[in-house]
């Protein structure tokens, strides 16, 4: 029954699109329009994520990911965790299960959330589409100016969390 | 995991795409255009903290509101907010981090983001 539970808010929302749209109801098909884009993105992305994520946990030792980016990993260790998060794509809740596998892995504290930072923040492949909106300066800028304040995030939350026994959960 | 995430994914997608639809773009501008001051650095803030927008939709949003008059700090706010805090996705977030940190880490990149957009803004 519980298990139901969780499934009624989605099924009822879904109901009311589709009615929105047999009676062309104009706000339930322009949020059906937000919700198909939305949708789609995760549906092609997050499968993807998942695959990558299973790769890593076989192919990635343990010892690997702690000699690299684990508690003594320092300066080099976050600039590898920022490249490996800026080189992927897609929306924050995607690193989330990655955030997880590196944390499994031991990543430290520290890197998790740098990683998380950099991975909503800055993407090279997003960058070209930022400068063609919002043009070179600004994006350049911005990267530059971000880049140092989610590092200092990272060492906050690490000095934060060091004695309270935190840990990445699997949902 | 995919499958026992989905529920709480398509409620946060849910919400969002009821959210975005309850703020066109004309609004947003009205609210962070010129002169706005402190009003349009809240407005950014507070909308942008709503949801985790992707940059494919941040970005293109943002230049319209750049044509619009919107200042290059503002959009700098917005723009950081959108994509690194998500009020809406802290359901799925608190089920990786807790919902202590998951709260936590939202506020600290709240004021980071503001943080951003007043060194932007000094720049620009």
């Amino acid at each position: 029954m519980k298990k139901l539970q969780k499934y009624i808010f989605p099924i009822v929302f879904l109901i009311l699109i589709g009615l929105s749209y047999l009676f062309n109801y104009s706000v339930g098909e322009k949020v059906g329009l937000n919700f198909w884009m939305f949708f789609k993105e995760m549906i092609l992305f997050l499968p993807l994520m998942f695959i990558l994520i299973g790769l890593f946990d076989v192919w990635v030792p343990r010892e690997k990911i702690e000699k690299h980016i684990g508690k003594e990993s320092g300066w080099k260790g976050t600039g590898l965790v920022i490249l490996l998060a800026t080189l992927q794509a897609g929306p924050l809740y995607g690193a989330f299960p990655f955030a997880y596998i590196l944390w499994k892995k031991g990543c430290s504290i520290r890197n998790v959330f740098i990683y998380l930072g950099a991975f909503s923040t800055i993407k090279i492949p997003m960058l070209t589409f930022e400068i063609g909106f919002l043009g070179l300066k600004f994006s350049l800028l911005r990267t530059l100016i971000t880049l140092p304040v989610f590092i200092l995030i990272g060492y906050l939350m690490e000095w934060y969390l060091k004695d309270k026994d935190f840990e990445v959960k699997q949902p | 995991m995919f499958l026992r995430l989905l529920p709480t994914l398509i409620l946060m997608l849910a919400l969002v795409s009821v959210v975005l639809y309850l703020i066109p773009e004309e609004k947003l501008t009205k609210y962070m255009g010129e002169g706005s001051g402190i009003a349009g650095w809240a407005t950014a803030a507070l909308f942008g903290s709503v949801a985790l927008i992707p940059g494919f939709i941040a970005y293109p949003l943002c230049g319209i509101l750049v044509k619009s008059g919107v200042a290059y700090s503002i959009i700098a706010v917005f723009i950081t907010t959108l994509m690194m805090t998500g009020f809406l996705t802290l359901p799925l977030e608190a089920k990786f981090l807790g919902w202590r940190v998951s709260i936590i880490r939202n506020i600290i990149s709240l004021v980071a983001a503001l943080l951003i957009g007043l060194i932007m803004g000094f720049f620009l």
